[in-house]
């Protein structure tokens, strides 16, 4: 082999080896970096102060607080987003106009920008002239104010999140009902199963792919939440939808603490690597693969 | 144990009618085959016997209960799929003990049957295993295992060997053949492999376009076809098919079976005679099959005598007893035959 033929494939990947070491090994390094430092974002210097950002974070009420909600909003977006997902995906994977149309409707959510979801639906809970509680209004349930309301304001955002997602959850899970063998259910049919026993036992466990890919990416994605928190509520009111990310964001660029906000970011990468793992500890040897 | 009977049965997929007023009586401990060239409705009629189709007109009987309407899984029937349709996510044990649970048979039931029925298709060993760690083979006695536990009146079976490799095939034919005579039950098997047919089944019924062209022993089947259909349809290479006026004034065709031809032989009474030209030739080791151009059209000749080299005229005798005469729509004229042969 020539030097050329054997150097050829380096050189192939180098654009995509550059662009994810720059783009992604660096920046995830520098953050590391960063959390052992004070530094307030224009200063030329950046003073090492060891673990004093984590000790002061696990320390810190607001961060207990905040890790609470995201766990919460996390919890209730990935129950709620799948399982309601799980009986639209059951009812919409027929042929038909009424179905297909559906479909599309709650699909099209998915591929609008979330801040423009954000603000169609800040204008729906409206406290004065919001559709929502017009709506409420006729049932005789009083007008709310659905984002002030420390009650109301964190399942507000899961419902929109929901909203948002639910078109994209259908979807994958649609895909994997149409990928299960029909004569699988003919053999069911001979043996004389049951609606709930062909549902419990053979769609469910065909479906146990998807349904895994969705929990994975739905923890990780609501880990994440920010668009709508920095549109909708700003983290109010008194941090109740205040999360993980709006709080790094705030830190850093809110109050220049870039080291604090570095040393939070570290702690969201080990905490998503962590969920993944329990996920695929827990759940993986349940899941069947063709 | 039952007999089938299906009485003008018309099938229809939206508007295309596939099968018309059909009537077809399956005997009781027969091992009958459904055969025929794609989309002749074999396998819609089975699937029907099953349950899986809807009729849109007519009626079905098993064991003399009318069951048209019936539940699949109440009608007493078991099915063996082409591709196997076993539950991906199962184990052996759990795809055979699916049915068994669904009718909610005692535990100590269910693990004697599934004992004794693993035993007779040699799957003991494997009861554990995903039906996608077995070969093909396997899954094919796992998919009958599921069948048999069931204990069905009838077996109904859509192609079940149409996904083994030749040898296996073989020796999974030999092995229905011995199942069918052990277990005594009625048996309904869809193929459209004419050699199959001929050795597995006790009753063929050739189907074409949704009609039944004859239905017979497989001896009847063979020396006796009802019409130019199955008389091609069965025997490989097929019958050869010649203008039949030229010999007999009433006959529009004329059928003789390949094998039933005598090459270069002396001249004979009561024999058809004609000469030809040898344009190829297959020789298969105990036989050889020649292609023959004459002058009422090419026809080909199976015989296990000398070789002859191609491109040479040769003189064709054909027995006269070994002829068949066909009218314009392909029908046999049986009494024809008696009177002109």
């Amino acid at each position: 082999m020539s030097f050329w033929d054997r150097v050829k494939p380096y050189v192939m990947v180098s654009p995509s080896i550059t662009v994810f070491l720059l783009f992604f090994i660096y920046p995830i390094m520098y953050l590391f970096f960063l959390s052992f430092t004070s530094w307030n974002l224009i200063s030329l210097t950046k003073t090492f102060v060891g673990i004093e950002n984590y000790v002061e974070l696990l320390k810190s009420p607001q961060f207990h607080l905040v890790i609470k909600n995201t766990v919460l909003y996390t919890f209730l977006m990935v129950s709620i987003s799948i399982g309601l997902a799980l009986p639209t995906a059951l009812w919409l994977n027929k042929r038909g106009f009424l179905h297909k149309f559906t479909q599309g409707v709650i699909f099209t959510p998915h591929i609008i920008s979330l801040v423009s979801i954000s603000l169609v639906w800040m204008w729906i809970m409206d406290p004065d002239y919001g559709l929502l509680n017009w709506v409420m209004g006729f049932v005789g349930i009083p007008p709310s104010k659905w984002l002030a309301n420390p009650k109301t304001a964190l399942i507000s955002l899961v419902v929109v999140g929901v909203w948002k997602t639910l078109g994209y959850n259908t979807l994958v899970l649609i895909a994997g009902l149409q990928s299960i063998p029909k004569d699988i259910y003919e053999a069911a049919e001979l043996d004389n199963a049951s609606k709930w026993r062909n549902f419990y036992k053979i769609t469910l466990p065909m479906l146990s792919p998807s349904l895994f890919f969705l929990l994975v990416i739905s923890t990780i994605a609501s880990f994440k939440v920010f668009d709508t928190i920095n549109i909708m509520t700003q983290g109010g009111p008194i941090d109740t939808t205040n999360m993980i990310v709006f709080f790094i964001y705030q830190n850093a660029f809110d109050f220049f603490k870039i080291g604090y906000a570095s040393a939070a970011g570290v702690l969201l990468v080990i905490f998503l690597g962590l969920m993944t793992f329990i996920h695929f500890k827990l759940l993986a040897n349940r899941v069947h693969y063709r | 144990m039952a007999n089938i009977y299906l009485q003008d049965i018309t099938k229809k997929y939206e508007n295309i009618t596939v099968i018309k007023n059909l009537n077809l009586e399956i005997k009781d401990s027969s091992f009958t085959v459904l055969v025929g060239p794609s989309g002749c409705g074999k396998s819609t009629t089975l699937r029907m016997i099953a349950g899986l189709e809807k009729v849109n007109n007519g009626e079905i009987f098993i064991d003399g209960e009318e069951i048209t309407h019936v539940n699949p899984g109440k009608r007493g029937v078991a099915m063996v799929f082409q591709n196997y349709a076993l539950y991906p996510t199962m184990t052996v044990k759990e795809n055979i003990e699916f049915g068994l649970k669904n009718n909610k048979i005692s535990k100590e039931e269910r693990e004697s049957v599934i004992q004794e029925i693993c035993d007779i298709v040699g799957l003991t060993e494997y009861l554990d295993r995903k039906p996608s760690n077995l070969s093909g083979g396997q899954r094919q006695r796992v998919a009958l295992a599921r069948a048999m536990v069931k204990r069905p009146k009838v077996f109904l079976m859509d192609e079940p060997l149409s996904n083994l490799d030749a040898k296996l095939r073989n020796q999974m034919r030999t092995e229905l053949i011995q199942l069918h005579k052990k277990l005594g039950t009625t048996f309904v098997y869809v193929t459209h492999d004419q050699v199959e047919a001929m050795s597995m089944g006790d009753a063929i019924v050739v189907m074409d376009k949704g009609v039944i062209q004859h239905m017979a022993n497989p001896v009847d089947l063979y020396n006796d076809p009802a019409n130019i259909f199955t008389a091609q349809f069965i025997g490989a290479p097929p019958m050869n098919i010649i203008p039949g006026k030229k010999f007999f004034e009433e006959s529009t065709y004329l059928g003789f079976r390949p094998e039933k031809v005598k090459l270069d032989s002396t001249s004979a009474d009561n024999c058809l005679a004609m000469k030809g030209k040898i344009l190829t030739r297959e020789i298969l080791g105990s036989e050889t099959i020649y292609s023959i151009r004459t002058e009422v059209g090419d026809i080909k000749v199976k015989t296990i005598d000398s070789v002859f080299p191609e491109d040479i005229e040769i003189q064709l005798h054909i027995d006269y007893k070994h002829i068949y005469l066909f009218d314009v729509a392909g029908n046999r004229q049986r009494n024809l035959e008696k009177v002109k042969l």
